[in-house]
Order: structure tokens, then C-alpha cells, then sequence
């Protein structure tokens, strides 16, 4: 059996590349795409640590992550299209009207 | 017959060239893409880990719904590829903070022989079947999940008015 403790090495680097998706690119379906692989990080978690002693609780929660990952996204989605009528841009460099 | 250690490897990379990538690439559509290939390669993990129903739930939801998602709203903005630099400032200390998440986790293992030795499963314990993970999801997390309904049936009415053209007696 691969020990957990690969699995969790595994979620930090998929995490860590999340985090520097979201704060490097300026392309908000980018930096969305950032947001899924730091869910994804946390889904790997927890099914890793749920594997040796309850592992269909592990399962269920990473449903509910997967839902609201799912809710997230068609949201963000919505946002980033009115933000492109707005703007006719995606750039979140762009948006910058309550900046003082 | 593929050994358990090889496909972790095999997936582990999948997932993390793909993920590399989904940060490297320009074009928004080749993002996308390669984030499908990282969602595969998660979802191998998920097989490694014997949750095989969550593997094929990310291969469904996320590799299926989500990335089509994301393809249909690209193509409908039809955006050029350039993108301005990030600031110096927010690359750095991007870096650092991934330098910190993966020191944290690694950090503990790396020092105590008992967490890198793998745990003897207890075989009693309900696996991840379908059967038993629905049981778990009517019975011990029947509120999360109609939360997560409720959720959902919000995020969908949120989703139509924010992207519902705005009529023209309206101003945004």
C-alpha cells in the first residue's frame, strides 16, 4: 500500500501550483481554473485520510466538495460573462473602479 | 498487472504536469485543457485509494460538466490570448506560499518515522462503495445534504440572473 503520507506530498504540490495560478495569472478563467485544482488538492486530502479507517465517509465529503465546487464555478462563470459585457475583458486588472 | 506504487506515480504525475501547465499556458483554451488532464489524473488517484465511485464522479462532473463549462464560456467570449504580467510582488510571494504549504505538510513526515510508516487498515470499516456512502449520505449527513441541494438550487437562480441579458428599460 502507498502510504498516505505520499498522498498528502501529492495534494500540497497540486495546492501549492492552485496557489500560484490564482495569484500570478490575471485571466479570471484562469484564475478560476487555479481555484479548481486547489479544491481538487483538498478532495485528494480527503479521501487519502479517510482511506485507512473510514474510507466511505472520505467519499461523501468529497462529494459535498465537489458540489460546491460545481455551484462555484457556474456563479463565477456568470461573473466573469456580465463582468466581459461590463468590460469586454476578462483581465482582472481591468476591474479596478474601487480602487481609491 | 500494474502494481499499486506504479499507477500512484503514473497518476501523481499526470496530475501534477497537468496542473504545471493549467498555470503555465497563455491561452485560456489550452489551460482548460490541460486542467482536464489534471482531473484524470486526480481521479486515478482516487482509483489508487479504492474510491472508485469518486473517480468516476470527477471524471463525470468535473473532467465532463465542469471543463465543458469553462470551454463553452471561453469560446463564447472569444478572447485574444494576451494577458497582461502578473506583478513581480504577487509572483514571489505566490512562490513562497506554495513553498510554505508543501514545507508544512512535508515537514512532520519528514521528522517522525510513524507518520511515513503506511497504517494497517482496518478491515471492519465500511468501504467506499455506492451502497455505503449513500447510507452515510441519508443517514449521518442527510442536513449537509440538503444543504448542498439548497445550494445548488441558489447557485443555479444566481447563475440565470447574472448572466440573463439585461433588457433594455433596465440599466444593468
Amino acid at each position: 500500500m502507498v502510504p498516505q503520507a505520499w498522498y498528502l506530498i501529492v495534494s500540497a504540490l497540486l495546492f501549492g501550483l492552485g496557489i500560484v495560478g490564482f495569484v500570478t495569472r490575471r485571466n479570471s478563467l484562469v484564475m478560476f481554473m487555479s481555484v479548481e485544482l486547489m479544491l481538487n488538492a483538498a478532495n485528494l486530502v480527503f479521501v487519502a485520510g479517510a482511506r485507512d479507517h473510514f474510507p466511505a465517509r472520505g467519499t461523501a465529503c468529497a462529494l459535498f466538495v465537489i458540489a460546491v465546487a460545481a455551484a462555484e464555478v457556474a456563479v463565477g462563470l456568470a461573473m466573469v460573462l456580465a463582468l466581459f459585457r461590463l468590460k469586454k475583458s476578462v483581465q482582472a486588472d481591468d476591474v479596478r473602479e474601487l480602487r481609491a | 498487472m500494474l502494481s499499486e506504487r506504479t499507477a500512484f506515480l503514473v497518476f501523481s504525475a499526470i496530475a501534477l504536469i497537468g496542473a504545471a501547465n493549467v498555470v503555465t499556458r497563455k491561452n485560456p483554451v489550452h489551460a482548460a485543457l490541460w486542467l482536464v488532464g489534471s482531473f484524470l489524473g486526480v481521479a486515478g488517484l482516487f482509483l489508487t485509494l479504492g474510491a472508485g465511485l469518486l473517480g468516476a464522479i470527477q471524471v463525470m462532473v468535473y473532467a465532463g460538466a465542469i471543463m465543458v463549462l469553462f470551454l463553452f464560456v471561453i469560446l463564447l467570449l472569444n478572447l485574444d490570448v494576451t494577458e497582461g504580467d502578473g506583478l513581480s510582488f504577487a509572483r514571489g510571494a505566490s512562490f513562497l506560499a506554495a513553498i510554505a504549504t508543501l514545507a508544512l505538510v512535508a515537514l512532520p513526515f519528514a521528522q517522525s518515522r510513524e507518520l511515513r510508516a503506511a497504517a494497517t487498515p482496518d478491515h471492519a470499516a465500511p468501504d467506499a462503495s455506492a451502497g455505503n456512502v449513500a447510507d452515510l449520505l441519508f443517514t449521518r449527513y442527510a442536513l449537509p445534504f440538503e444543504v448542498v441541494s439548497l445550494l445548488l438550487l441558489i447557485a443555479m437562480v444566481g447563475a440565470i440572473h447574472l448572466a440573463r441579458r439585461p433588457r433594455r428599460d433596465e440599466s444593468v
